[in-house]
């Protein structure tokens, strides 16, 4: 904690001063070089600035005894009982981080009629499991879930909790933070630990174009938040180890001011824009039929079809399913074409996919510039054997 | 029914780099904006108003400058205005700014609803809002796809959850945060910017504010700090294949498991 002090018989140039702020903080007024309110305090002024120029001063800190707050704890983030997956990949991590510091691994799972559910998780590395069961947490509502979680803390101290960035995570963590007035960490893609217990939370800032790593150094418990499939889940073992704990909360703390008046399933609307996983189909292919073979991949890998402008323009599919600039932009996590060329056009609507994989038999086809994995091969040879083998993978997993 | 829009001036691109030998940010140009999020929080404002009346106000945080982005809420049709800015709000996190925010809201007037953005562009965290709800001790929800509308004392809306959907009557005063495309925000009109070109903006310093700790706002008041910023590593692969069929495909599958893209 600290502030910064001007020092102005040090500063030699002030505009070349005012350019090294990445937030627009300083500025000159009658000729002098001043500090608004832009300020996030980063230094970079007086480490990169001129000699002598800006003086970061420290004060007072507010400090906690760390040694009282024990446990890496995982909010459970569920439906119904029904654990959503990063639970268990926070699970893992939580045990990385417990073991370097000798700390015990914490669930902390809130709802109505979950301690059956609750029994999986003893699966998954954990000591401890403690369970808010109560029929007014039935559906997940800010205050009342806020509440059970102020109950699990004040009671067990926690040192970190690491909570799933869902749409309920997102919400519930920054509510828990702000009442025990403490840091949360939004989206962090590692997680480390120092021997004092220190979260280390590194996440993307500016849209990924830096890494930030961020500290919760006088405050606990520290709360960060991960983004499913970010970290790996752990194996789930046959034998269940550690206990369920009940937390038992006086029903009048679960008031709310919210009323919920139902819930309905969503309808997955089906569109290639927000898909996941894509599989295109280019001129590569030979007749209409054939579609069904790139079709099938699709289907293995829990995704959609796409073509490009030929495609679409001779009927075989739906223009819903043309990507490129007279068709869609899409920007899935993995997309695969298949006998495609890469015009420009086509390319512009593709080419901020996480992961390219593209096939061809031509070493020189354009779609090899964009592609992260350039594939030299016949789609009617390397299809099927990628069909087969991820429904073999998928048959291993079940 | 008096509603108030939680509104952030973000830079114009967040195209920012680290220069990898100094550490230095490299900027992009100084252009800022509103928080394309906002704008949605916003339209939901001037609609409400327009249906059941009341007032829409808007508030930010930030350095002077930002009171472009209320010029601009004011010609898209927002009542009135008021900024939050003081050098010791600088180096703030989200519960800093939450605390800040919430301080400033008190002071700005009562309201029934206030709607925020669901993040912004250059924080991208999705955390100030709810915190501020904590803050103000009044009820929240977010991620809200849908207002249905207000009866009586209380707005109904339709909350976005990973699989489902949850339909909530919220009761004032509450803050509710909008998701993107919720509505399809006006653009400003030009008659409006020069109507009110001359309105007053509110300026709120630390010496405004009911709780005069210093300690509880900017840098001294965040709980966490950042020790350190660097360019991301890339991971951007570029590799060709030449195999045969059957090793391709055990290359393209083995590769596809391990950076776990199978749905």
């Amino acid at each position: 904690m600290g502030k910064l002090i001007v020092h102005q018989d040090k500063v030699t140039d002030i505009n070349a001063m005012i350019s090294i702020c990445p937030f627009n903080a300083l500025e000159e007024k009658d000729g002098k070089l001043e500090v608004n309110a832009g300020c996030k305090l980063c230094q970079l002024c007086v480490k990169k600035g001129q000699p002598g120029a800006m003086e970061y001063v420290e004060e007072e800190v507010k400090t906690v005894d760390k040694s009282l707050w024990n446990g890496i704890t995982v909010y459970v983030d569920h439906v119904n009982g029904e654990i959503h997956p990063v639970t268990f990949e926070l699970l893992g991590k939580a045990g990385e981080l417990a073991k370097k510091i000798n700390h015990p691994v914490y669930a902390i799972f809130i709802g109505s009629d979950i301690e059956k559910k609750a029994e999986e998780l003893l699966h998954y590395g954990v000591d401890k499991v403690f369970v808010v069961d109560a029929p007014e947490l039935k559906d997940f509502q800010m205050e009342s879930y806020t509440a059970a979680f102020e109950a699990f803390v004040n009671e067990i101290k926690p040192s970190a909790i690491l909570v799933g960035a869902t749409p309920v995570g997102r919400q519930l963590a920054p509510r828990v933070a702000s009442r025990f007035n403490t840091g949360l960490t939004a989206d962090c893609t590692i997680l480390d630990i120092h021997e004092n217990t220190d979260l280390v939370q590194i996440r993307p800032a500016f849209g990924g174009n830096i890494m930030a790593e961020i500290l919760t150094p006088n405050s606990r418990p520290q709360l960060a938040t991960v983004r499913y499939k970010i970290m790996d889940a752990p194996e789930r073992s046959a034998e269940a180890k550690g206990e369920i704990v009940k937390i038992s909360v006086p029903a009048e703390k679960f008031k709310t001011r919210t009323q919920v008046l139902g819930i309905t399933h969503k309808e997955k609307e089906k569109s290639i824009e927000n898909a996941d996983i894509l599989v295109v189909a280019g001129r590569g292919l030979k007749k209409k039929e054939d579609l069904e073979l790139v079709k099938e991949l699709a289907d293995a890998l829990g995704g959609d079809i796409a073509c490009t402008r030929p495609l679409a323009e001779a009927g075989w599919l739906n223009a819903k399913h043309q990507i490129g600039l007279s068709g869609r932009t899409v920007r899935p996590k993995l997309i695969i074409t298949c006998g495609v060329s890469g015009a420009i056009q086509f390319v512009a609507g593709m080419n901020n996919s996480e992961n390219i994989f593209a096939i061809n038999t031509d070493p020189n086809a354009s779609i090899f510039k964009v592609a992260n994995y350039a594939i030299i091969g016949d789609i009617y040879d390397v299809i099927p054997k990628l069909i087969e083998q991820v429904k073999q993978g998928k048959g291993v997993k079940a | 029914m008096e509603i108030l829009v939680c509104i952030k001036q973000v830079p114009g691109s967040n195209k920012v780099e680290v220069d990898p030998v100094t550490g230095v940010l490299k900027r992009n140009g100084a252009d800022s904006k509103m928080n394309p999020y906002d704008l949605y929080a916003l339209e939901c404002g001037l609609k409400l108003r327009e249906q059941y009346g009341g007032r829409v106000s808007v508030i930010t945080m930030g350095p002077p400058q930002a009171q472009a982005i209320i010029k601009e809420a004011y010609a898209m049709g927002a009542d009135a205005g008021a900024i939050v800015s003081d050098r010791a709000f600088g180096g703030a996190d989200v519960l800093a700014t939450a605390h800040t925010l919430a301080q400033g809201i008190k002071k700005f007037g009562k309201f029934d609803i206030i709607l925020c953005g669901l993040q912004t562009t250059d924080g991208d965290t999705a955390q100030v809002g709810p915190e501020v709800s904590e803050q103000l001790d009044i009820p929240c929800v977010c991620n809200v796809k849908e207002i249905k509308g207000v009866e009586g004392d209380n707005i109904l809306v339709d909350m976005e959850m990973a699989q489902d959907i949850e339909h909530l009557k919220v009761s004032f005063p509450c803050l509710i945060t909008v998701q993107k495309d919720i509505v399809q925000p006006r653009l400003p009109s030009y008659l409006k910017k020069k109507d009110t070109e001359n309105r007053e903006i509110v300026m709120y310093t630390l010496k405004d504010m009911e709780d005069q700790n210093k300690n509880n706002y900017g840098l001294n008041g965040s709980a966490t700090q950042v020790q350190r910023i660097f360019p991301p590593t890339s991971d951007k692969v570029q590799v060709t294949w030449d195999d045969p069929a059957d090793v391709l495909a055990e290359k393209i599958y083995s590769t596809i498991k391990s950076r776990k893209l199978l749905g």
